[in-house]
């Protein structure tokens, strides 16, 4: 009798810890949404490129402009996709999206990455081209390692995933769309879906 | 037997002063709204619970404005940190023998 009062006492105090510091109700199919957007964009900027055969893609072309707009699209559409759905998320499982925990995943999310968003810019304005598929893998896998601490594990994973997708990318630098496709596309749907199916789907 | 009941901490053995007390452990700092969001009680509840832990000197309050709304702020204190660390050992002990 006693006992057991003693480990619902640590239960608690377990689940307090962890509650106060994690967000739990990021979205898994957010995740999922987030990769076709990608995957869509791709295939858009393939056959941009693709139309475009035989002459060489310049800053000021119509084609550069709308792969930049492609870009912007989907980061866009999945930003607001992964609030819409955690929003809806919190709000089954009666938790409050704007609070201590989900501000810190954001914040530890947004340094890294809008470092990266910088550092990419800056390699376009300085014609580096074949490293920025590369940093912005790298720069994505390492905001997401950082907010993985205050949120749900499978994060991290993703954020390992990306790195690694982004060093390899490194030595192929021709090959940045199709790394954009696996990193971007690919693996946001396959961690997507587990999240999905570990947490998502009870609630 | 007798020694480890001693290191149960009265101060802890409730609830809610369990729960404002892990928060405390693993956050720099909690506001009272947000405590009582994740404990799930009511203003004089957490209250008077918080106080209880103050005089004790397990936790310090900071009172603050942000623009007029006030704002009051708990951080659990060295010496809180230690007896709630002590506390779990106790209790861990306490399982381990039944």
């Amino acid at each position: 009798m006693e006992a057991s009062k003693y480990l619902k006492d640590i239960q608690d105090i377990k689940e307090m810890m962890s509650k106060s510091t994690q967000f739990i109700s990021l979205s898994g199919l957010s995740g999922i949404l987030a990769g076709i957007y990608a995957l869509v964009g791709a295939a858009y900027v393939n056959y941009l490129i693709n139309s475009h055969y035989g002459r060489y893609i310049t800053l000021e072309s119509k084609t550069f402009k709308l792969i930049l707009l492609t870009a912007f699209i989907v980061l866009v559409l999945s930003l607001g996709t992964a609030y819409l759905l955690t929003a809806k998320k919190a709000k089954k499982a009666g938790e409050k999206i704007w609070n201590p925990t989900s501000r810190r995943v954001l914040i530890n999310f947004l340094i890294p990455l809008i470092t990266g968003g910088i550092f990419a810019l800056l390699l376009l304005k300085n014609k580096h081209y074949g490293l920025i598929a590369p940093v912005t893998l790298l720069f994505y896998g390492l905001a997401c390692l950082n907010a993985s601490k205050y949120t749900l594990r499978d994060v991290r994973y993703l954020g390992i995933t990306q790195i690694i997708l982004g060093l390899i990318a490194v030595e192929f630098s021709g090959y940045g769309l199709y790394f954009w496709v696996i990193g971007f596309g690919l693996c946001h749907i396959l961690y997507g879906s587990m999240m999905y199916y570990k947490y998502d789907r009870n609630i | 037997m007798k020694n480890i009941i001693q290191n149960i901490n009265k101060a802890f053995d409730h609830r809610i002063r369990l729960g404002i007390m892990s928060v405390l452990m693993v956050n720099e700092n909690a506001d009272f709204s947000t405590l009582k969001e994740l404990l799930g009680v009511t203003d004089g509840n957490l209250a008077s619970h918080a106080k209880a832990l103050e005089s004790e000197n397990y936790i310090t309050v900071e009172k603050q404005f942000i623009g007029r709304k006030p704002n009051t702020k708990y951080i659990a204190t060295k010496e809180g940190k230690k007896a709630f660390q002590e506390h779990i050992e106790a209790l861990e002990k306490l399982i381990s023998k039944s």
